[in-house]
């Protein structure tokens, strides 16, 4: 089953390059914009078709590899 | 002395070590990232570039090749070793020394001489140097060294800072910070002090002609302080 995992930048870390989307985006005239952070998306596909395992899988991965626990936060979906 | 430098794919400062280290006097082996084990080594150095294209984080992937397994036992045990630039990325994926490497404050890749004031010499890196400050070059996009506010304090009270960035009389300031790494950091030791993570190349240094010799100064210093 497919699994998504969605990386993101905790709270406290600087994030410059979601700053200049920021700014990029005010530019065009989007004024309603409070922040952006960029994040990172992955779709897993596993051999597995206990959502509750696949998922631990997954989060498995996240731990080990996929994020880096010190700065960035993960979350995992079920896709189908 | 014995040296072993770890070439992945991607590596591209691997020769200029290599040059390095046997200008000095130490018997360098070029270890390819796949092979199983390290030869026997008194110091083992991982080196600059773009492993592995940088994808997911910088030396993420490299971090968890084959050869790392033997070299991180090898830092376990109290064996030294060393990374460079991209070289540090990997060492902070691997988790032996703390804190990760962002994306430079100014979303610029940085190609100049820095200044740099080595904080503590009681490791086998910089025991018995007579200088503190030191000209070096540095190459890199992810350079901006961040850790929690745990982590920081207990590198202070560990004394795990080996060099700040300064200006050439040694000052420690923002101004001198070319990529917001926090403290001005610029590269860390492991709480035992035997594993070096740094962002400047002292392998660009050896030669008076071309660059400068402060580089020199670090990899003569370093044998015989190995010997």
């Amino acid at each position: 089953m497919k699994i998504s995992a969605i990386i993101t930048l905790k709270k406290d870390v600087l994030d410059p390059q979601g700053k200049v989307i920021h700014q990029t985006l005010e530019g065009m005239n989007f004024k309603n914009v409070n922040e952006v952070r960029q994040g990172k998306y992955f779709e897993i596909d596993v051999n597995e078709n206990d959502p509750k395992k696949a998922k631990e899988i997954v989060e498995d991965m996240c731990e080990k590899l996929l994020a880096n626990l010190v700065i960035e936060n993960y979350k995992i979906i079920e896709i189908q | 002395m014995k040296s072993s430098v770890i070439t992945f794919p991607g590596s591209n400062c691997d020769r200029d070590m290599d040059v390095a280290l046997k200008k000095f006097g130490f018997k360098n082996k070029m270890v390819w990232h796949n092979d199983p084990e390290l030869p026997k080594s008194d110091l083992v150095v991982l080196p600059g570039g773009f492993s592995y294209g940088d994808y997911l984080r910088c030396g993420s992937v490299a971090s968890k090749s084959k050869i790392m397994q033997s070299v991180i036992n090898f830092a376990k045990s109290g064996g030294l070793v060393m990374g460079i630039c991209n070289g540090f990325q990997i060492l902070v994926e691997t988790g032996l020394v703390p804190g990760v490497l962002l994306r430079n404050k100014y979303l610029e890749f940085i190609c100049k001489n820095v200044f740099v004031k080595i904080d503590n010499k009681d490791n086998p890196y910089f025991k018995n140097l007579e200088k503190d400050i030191f000209e070096l070059h540095i190459a890199h996009n992810e350079g901006n060294y961040f850790c929690t506010e745990d982590q920081l304090k207990e590198i202070k009270d560990n004394n795990q800072v080996a060099i700040y960035y300064c200006n050439n009389d040694g000052k420690i300031e923002e101004e001198f910070n070319p990529n917001g790494s926090i403290k001005n950091i610029a590269g860390i030791l492991n709480k035992e002090k035997n594993v070096l993570g740094m962002m400047p190349h002292p392998e660009r240094m050896i030669d008076s002609c071309l660059s400068g010799e402060d580089g020199s100064l670090f990899f003569k210093n370093l044998l015989n302080n190995i010997k």
